[in-house]
């Protein structure tokens, strides 16, 4: 009896190490993995806009694929891009702000909301209408985030989130009073039909039930300490800057690493331990429930479920740079002759199997290569 | 002599006595406009055998023999029907009932409701794609454009349309679909107002453009050739940043058209309007098959207006500069004016193009013109009261442009079927640049006494019978009969139902944290709030007001006194813009922007969410 208690402890402890290493490809284990060939990861050919072909402005905090169109939210004025031309929306055309932060298309009706500095505005069929702090319900001009599902509108403010209904008008307001939330600093929504999620700065991940109308918070559970003592627990940090909702999986980005949760399980991504150039992730976009993409401030990462790929202008030399790490956490130089037009990463889009990327220096449209 | 004399003399009596008498509210109730058929829109079958008409008073389709114009058939369909069209096969019809928020499905076959559908808010048009799969929907008060699934009326999405969003066109080869709207969309204060017609792809159910209808508030119908190469819209190009002072070229309104498409290149608006002789509230709009003629109804001139199409593309090539307000300008293009019923309002040409119908909303009648003769050949009388109530009289008066001077507009082009025109006037007795107000609406009045911002005047009889004929008509008074006449049917109008009340009278958990605003007496420092600067004590009562006036603080430098009158609450989430003058663009701006020192309710300790609150509330008013 006793033997075979010990063989079962030794089996489940040997399942557990199992178990571990598959969760964590840069363990000891596959380090010591054989040299192979670096896997077949995205290539694409980086076509970079700035203001020197079009772009009003080259601080590019947010990109909007729609079809053909391709919408960009810069520093100063919403730029669209569109058989081949920029055209520029501003105050003047009743924008709410020039520096347009976030972007989100209502797939159903084509209107684009764009979050500004100084609220949130429609864009449809050409005519901008805006919503500020003193003429509606919004709840603060900072707009950080936005995100369109159904008739609703959820929006990520300096202020809290809010809910704009479009058919009655009619706005709600979420923060610390009537959630969980601690900090207000709303950074990012991402929403769909049975949840909202929420990155804020400093609250953590919240999720909205949209069947209970229930918020839930989903915070770091090593709270406000820096060092990660229980690194697949739970949220990475609480100081979350963006969130990607889909397939039932949540990505979650910090300024501290990312994060992936199923419902069920949490699995974290640090620099020391995955492929992502760096901790301080700026946005997030998930693919499915496996692939995601990383916008950060050391370059554009991809990470397809098992391997990791690097998209930047090299730190050290500036030149165009494509790494690829493998399970085994072996890294591969690909040689490419374009790069994202900067490593500071803030926005990004897919159009088909390309992809579009707005950075602090330009907006980049990679072109898929195979 | 005497027996002649006397009778003369019954008669008088007889025609005067009820301008005199005051009517009760169980008579109101009693005498409706909806007893008349009030015919609104028309269609043609297919095989152009039978003429549909929808009778918005009686709320019901009748169906007509389009030769002799014998009824056929007569459909009830709901409250206020607005809007009406055929299916793509021909094989239903659809209907929009305005009040109830619903479509009636009529089986053409069987001439009877098969479904009734649930539409958006304040449903006035309705047309389904070529493919026969979407049907699209304008809202009026929902602003926008609805999309059903054209087999099960389930709603798919709505698509951002114009304020106050009402009637669409598509265009013959099926590939664009126009939506126009009768209220203006909001502007900053005392800016040139702004309209646009949304152009939505059918196929793909979506806004693809807007073209600009700039210094347009009120658009109607808009017609599309058959080439596809030109359009026209029906609309009004008010005067209203100027004092109301000049009655020569068009002074409050020009009525206008709006061309469009390829045969013209940039829409060009141009002026039905003669030097001295005017053709109020051009509402429907036809385009003749080979092109060759423009039709345009007036529901407030009683006439129709026939453009030469070769003379207005050569005057318009021949005039790139704006001239819309040049009254000179339509001599060169307009070649007859056909008068007809009253209140002459949706238009159709055979397929042929040689007979024009005109329903006749303020007489119950259908004129049928022979269009190469350019007269009206046939007067089909639908089913209706003999007798004209004096409540029918009022709303022939509220809609006639006939009393002012040169026929230039009546009551209804700053209140738009009866509502308001979400425009700011600036009237000149005030004195020029001095009160400037916005229009207020004009449903449900009884109890809201007295009228004017100012609230100068205590009556409707004053408010409608002096001050009206003086400022506004500048050339013929109402007899007293009129007056009461109108005065009845205004008091007459009936709020619209509240969208955002529920039917069993709960409220949302919204809506009842601000009706406790709404009603408290302790701010949330817990001092109490003095009663005059409580919300429930100016807007008290049923109607939200105690029919005083005040000075909340919302007095601008324009302004000959800034105590203000207290305005009903009614509706109040539709009738942007706010405040007086219409400063305040939004309810929201009435405490953000211009309540600094809460002057105006105390709600400066208020949070956003509370504000909140409180406007989903009044909402519900």
């Amino acid at each position: 009896m006793k033997r075979t208690s010990i063989l079962g402890i030794l089996l489940l402890a040997a399942a557990a190490l199992s178990a571990q290493t598959a969760a964590h490809p840069a363990t000891k284990l596959h380090a010591l993995a054989r040299k192979q060939e670096a896997p077949a990861m995205p290539r694409f050919r980086f076509e970079n806009f700035t203001t020197a072909n079009g772009l009003p402005d080259d601080h590019v905090f947010s990109v909007l694929v729609d079809g053909d169109r391709i919408w960009a939210g810069t520093n100063n004025g919403l730029a669209l891009y569109e058989n081949g031309q920029w055209k520029t929306y501003t105050t003047a055309n009743g924008l709410a702000h020039r520096a347009v932060l976030s972007l989100a298309l209502d797939h159903r009706t084509g209107d684009v909301w764009a979050g500004t500095m100084g609220g949130l505005s429609r864009i449809s069929g050409g005519r901008i209408d805006t919503y500020t702090q003193l003429n509606s319900g919004l709840s603060n001009d900072v707009v950080y985030g936005v995100s369109v599902e159904g008739d609703n509108v959820w929006v990520a403010t300096a202020a809290g989130a809010c809910r704009l209904n479009t058919r009655t008008g009619e706005w709600s307001l979420y923060n610390e009073r009537n959630t969980p939330m601690i900090e207000i600093w709303a950074y990012g929504v991402s929403a769909a039909p049975d949840k909202v999620y929420y990155a804020v700065w400093g609250s953590g991940l919240l999720e909205y039930n949209q069947k209970t109308g229930v918020w839930d918070m989903y915070a770091d559970p090593d709270g406000e300490n820096e060092i990660v003592l229980l690194k697949d627990q739970g949220l990475i940090h609480e100081i979350t800057t963006s969130v990607s909702y889909v397939d039932g999986v949540v990505w979650v980005a910090t300024y501290f690493g990312d994060s992936h949760y199923d419902g069920r399980y949490w699995h974290n991504f640090l620099t020391k331990d995955s492929g992502l150039p760096s901790n301080f992730t700026n946005t997030i976009k998930g693919v499915d429930r496996n692939r995601a993409w990383f916008g950060t401030d050391k370059g554009l990462a991809y990470f397809d479920g098992t391997n990791w790929a690097v998209y930047r202008p090299a730190l050290d030399t500036g030149k165009p740079e494509m790494t690829v790490r493998d399970a085994a956490g072996h890294v591969t130089q690909i040689p490419v002759d374009t790069a994202p037009a900067h490593n500071y990463i803030l926005g990004i889009d897919f159009q088909g199997p390309d992809i579009w990327v707005a950075t602090a220096k330009g907006l980049s449209h990679g072109i898929y290569l195979h | 002599m005497k027996a002649r004399l006397a009778l003369v003399v019954l008669c008088a009596a007889a025609v005067c006595l009820p301008a005199l008498w005051q009517p009760s509210a169980t008579t109101l109730a009693a005498e409706s406009s909806e007893d008349y058929a009030s015919p609104l829109e028309l269609l043609l079958s297919p095989d152009g055998s039978r003429l549909y008409v929808l009778c918005q008073g009686a709320g019901e389709v009748r169906v007509l023999d389009a030769a002799s114009g014998r009824e056929l058939a007569s459909i009830s369909v709901g409250r206020m029907p607005r809007g009406f069209s055929f299916s793509s096969d021909g094989s239903r019809l659809f209907v929009v009932n305005s009040w109830d928020d619903t479509v009636s499905v009529i089986d053409t076959r069987k001439d009877v409701v098969t479904d009734t559908w649930k539409a958006g808010f304040e449903p006035s048009n309705v047309i389904e794609d070529r493919a026969g799969k979407q049907l699209f929907i304008a809202d009026r008060i929902g602003n926008n454009v609805t999309v059903l699934d054209a087999a099960s009326g389930e709603e798919k999405k709505t698509l951002e349309g114009g304020r106050g969003a009402s009637y669409l066109t598509l265009s013959a080869d099926g590939s664009r679909l126009y939506a126009t709207h009768v209220y203006p969309d909001p502007t900053p204060p005392r800016t040139p107002p702004k309209s646009e017609i949304t152009i939505i792809d059918p196929a793909r159910a979506q806004v693809v453009d807007r073209m600009a209808l700039p210094d347009i508030a009120g658009v109607f119908h808009v017609a599309i050739s058959r080439d596809g190469r030109l359009g026209v819209a029906a609309e009004l190009h008010p005067k209203n940043l100027v004092p109301l002072a000049h009655v020569e070229h068009g002074w409050a309104f020009v009525d206008t058209l709006t061309v469009f498409g390829a045969d013209i290149g940039h829409p060009v608006e141009v002026p039905l309007d003669e030097l001295d002789r005017y053709f109020a509230y051009p509402f429907g709009v036809a385009i003749a098959p080979d092109k060759s003629r423009i039709y345009i109804s007036h529901g407030g001139s009683d006439c129709i207006t026939v453009i030469d199409t070769h003379k207005l593309l050569a005057y318009v090539h021949a005039h790139p500069q704006p001239f819309a307000e040049d009254l000179s300008a339509s001599a060169h293009y307009i070649v007859a004016r056909i008068a007809v019923g009253k209140n002459p309002r949706g238009i159709l040409l055979s397929r042929d193009g040689s007979k024009l119908f005109v329903a006749n909303r303020l007489d119950d009648t259908i004129s049928v013109i022979d269009t190469k003769a350019a007269r009206v050949t046939q007067t089909i009388r639908l089913r209706s009261p003999q007798s004209v109530s004096a409540l029918r009289r009022g709303e022939q008066t509220f809609y006639t442009a006939k009393y002012s001077f040169q026929g230039q507009f009546g009551c209804s082009n700053c209140h738009i079927d009866s509502t308001f025109d979400a425009l700011t006037w600036d009237l000149e007795p005030d004195g020029f640049g001095r009160d400037i107000v916005a229009n207020r609406l004009i449903e449900d009045l009884r109890g809201t006494e007295p009228f004017k911002w100012n609230g100068a005047n205590p009556t409707l009889a004053v408010e409608c019978g002096p001050r009206t004929e003086k400022y506004f008509w500048r050339s013929q008074t109402f007899d007293d009969r009129t007056l009461a006449d109108l005065v009845l049917y205004i008091r007459h109008l009936a709020s619209r139902p509240n969208r955002f009340q529920s039917g069993d009278g709960t409220l949302t958990a919204a809506q009842e944290r601000g009706r406790v605003l709404f009603y408290r007496t302790v701010d949330k420092l817990g001092k109490p709030i003095p009663e005059a600067n409580q919300c429930a004590y100016c807007h008290s009562g049923p109607k939200g007001t105690n029919q005083k006036s005040f000075d909340v603080g919302t007095g601008s430098r324009t302004d000959n006194s800034a105590v203000i009158d207290t305005p009903q609450l009614m509706s109040v989430a539709l009738i942007g813009p706010y405040l007086h003058d219409g400063s305040a663009g939004s309810l929201e701006e009435i405490w953000t922007v211009f309540n600094p020192h809460d002057q105006h309710g105390r709600t400066n300790d208020l949070t956003k969410d509370e504000l909140n609150d409180l406007i989903e509330y009044l909402k519900t008013r």
